[in-house]
């Protein structure tokens, strides 16, 4: 089975380990709170990652889809007592249709057009969740029962860390798939020229709502989970600030690069508590880490230090 | 047989036309040349063939059916292909991808397969695989199998364009401006390549400037002028209308 082992399999065993090895050297639960935000982040921008770095086309509203996940699983287990993995598939599903319907108009603008149209969607969703106090409480929040799922109870840092540790790596696995497939080539033909791609064959139109409901609906699982989770949500989630963070994790850890999606899911969400020392001056120093990063590593974390070990290595062999 | 009808084809950007009022024939299995100045509406016209743009009025029948109102995925599965005057490389691909994305249409693009990974998606991959490798070596790329679009030469481009563009098993390629930019050797080379593709039963139309390589390949060439055709006929015929020698080739185009 030579198929078996690709380049992308070693990533995915790298990856793999990791989420196996961490827990031994992570010392309590406030890192354990950590990594799990880092997951549950990791697991949008995979899925961001194919829409922005793959197929080449932007959302600045994706925190709008990870909040209506969040809100249809609060609003479903908790004021009408669905089973969680109901709420969780009707949540995605419902989104998968909202993405399907707006992606039509929405995807037939381009460029700083699109940027804005995205920008919109993921601000109404924002108001709507803040004005919807009777359904959504508000901007004061809703409470979220806890995971319950074959009769067991997700509870405490490790069974949520493996929860969404898992999450991830089927995620990443099931991207890894798309990308290298006749899919993930049309998606990437259509970044590099939508003329020569549709010549070729590729629908363009269907391939771009495809990633589009594709990566609203991982938004969507991973806010769920986050729901769950957190026990508790406000209408924060799906805000403007949310968006751009998620963006900026895909571009910082590489446009194009699933790992880089992660890495740069984990430093963005990392970083902030590891500054908590700087105090006030924490968002200056966040502010030249992003813009360190975008001068010297325009290519994102993960492409330019990939490129600059297959250097090492051929040099090392000449 | 015809493959491809125009009938009063026009196309107007605002108050001016691109093309007014074009009818024409091609028939299978030869090498035609579309010429004409810079303006005359050529590369206007394949973008209207190939569905980049919608006529103002106007019908266009390939292979018997009116394809005037189908999207370019559409016409590529009918059996059109193209090249582009200015690259349209996917520089975010492999070489070899960039010919791959031109199997599209015979690889699995199905989403849940794919995401799959099912058995089957990848052993067609494997085959067309094998099959985008044996088209680079075609058109000469044998050299750049492995290599990133982003880091080929110009000339490289051109021609893994043509072998993007052969991989989908087109019954008509259209080339916009094959030779711009290639030196004489590379012209002779485009020239032979030209030939074989042609050989193997596909029908080729050429739009170009280098008038060595029209009159060497072309079997009927088209002569454009603002938009509407002025004359067609062989290479000899048009070589010794007046009309096109004065107006386009220059008093001394005659003598080349």
């Amino acid at each position: 089975m030579a198929s078996l082992w690709q380049p992308r399999t070693g990533g995915l065993l790298a990856l793999a380990g990791v989420v196996a090895g961490l827990p031994l050297i992570l010392p309590n639960a406030f890192y354990y709170d950590v990594a799990i935000l880092v997951g549950i982040n990791a697991t949008v921008c995979v899925g961001l990652n194919l829409l922005i770095g793959y197929a080449g086309q932007i959302s600045l509203g994706h925190a709008g889809f990870f909040a209506l996940g969040a809100y249809a699983s609060a609003v479903l287990t908790g004021d009408h007592g669905w089973p969680p993995l109901a709420a969780l598939a009707a949540g995605a599903v419902g989104v998968g249709v909202l993405s399907f319907v707006l992606a039509q108009p929405i995807l037939k603008l381009k460029g700083h057009y699109l940027a804005m149209g995205t920008l919109g969607l993921g601000i109404i969703i924002s108001i709507v969740l803040n004005q919807e106090a009777g359904l959504t409480g508000g901007p004061d929040g809703m409470p979220v029962p806890s995971l319950r799922a074959l009769g067991h109870t997700v509870a405490g840092e490790h069974a949520w860390y493996a929860l969404v540790g898992l999450v991830l790596i089927v995620s990443v696995w099931l991207t890894l798939n798309l990308i290298d497939s006749p899919v993930g080539r049309a998606l990437q033909a259509v970044h590099g020229s939508e003329s020569a791609a549709a010549l070729a064959g590729v629908d363009v139109i269907r391939y771009k709502v495809l990633v589009f409901v594709v990566s609203a609906v991982l938004a969507s699982l991973a806010g769920s989970l986050f729901a769950h989770y957190a026990g508790f949500i406000t209408p924060a989630e799906a805000s403007f600030a949310r968006s751009i963070e998620l963006v900026t994790m895909v571009v910082l850890g590489g446009m194009a690069s699933t790992f880089g999606a992660v890495v740069g899911a984990a430093v963005l969400t990392i970083l902030p508590q590891a500054l908590t020392a700087f105090q006030d001056f924490k968002m200056l120093v966040f502010g030249a880490v992003l813009m360190g990063t975008m001068i010297f590593l325009r290519k994102g974390l993960v492409p330019t230090l990939a490129g600059l070990i297959r250097n090492w290595m051929r040099s090392g062999r000449a | 047989m015809t493959l491809l009808r125009v009938e009063h084809l026009s196309k107007s950007f605002g108050p001016s036309s691109a093309i007014e009022d074009l009818s024409f024939a091609i028939s299978s299995g030869t090498i035609h040349s579309i010429i004409g100045p810079n303006g005359a509406g050529k590369t206007t016209l394949f973008n209207l063939i190939s569905g980049l743009y919608r006529p103002t009025s106007g019908t266009i029948w390939f292979d018997d059916a009116d394809i005037t109102a189908l999207p370019p995925h559409r016409r590529a599965r009918c059996g059109l292909s193209r090249t582009f005057q200015n690259l349209q490389i996917f520089l975010n691909l492999s070489a070899l991808d960039n010919v791959m994305v031109g199997y599209h249409l015979a690889c699995d693009g199905r989403f849940l397969p794919s995401l799959l990974r099912l058995p089957s998606v990848v052993r067609r991959d494997r085959d067309y695989r094998e099959r985008a490798v044996a088209l680079m070596r075609f058109v000469g790329l044998e050299a750049f199998v492995d290599a990133g679009a982003d880091a080929m030469p110009y000339g490289a481009l051109k021609r893994l364009e043509l072998a993007r563009a052969l991989a989908v098993q087109p019954k008509m390629l259209l080339l916009d401006e094959p030779a711009a930019g290639l030196n004489p050797k590379e012209t002779a080379e485009l020239d032979f390549l030209i030939q074989q593709i042609a050989a193997q039963g596909i029908t080729v139309v050429l739009v170009e400037h280098d008038m060595r390589l029209v009159w060497s390949v072309s079997n009927h060439i088209l002569v454009l002028d603002h938009g509407r055709k002025l004359t067609e006929g062989t290479g000899w015929e048009i070589r010794h209308n007046e009309d096109v020698v004065a107006a386009y080739l220059g008093e001394g185009g005659r003598h080349r």
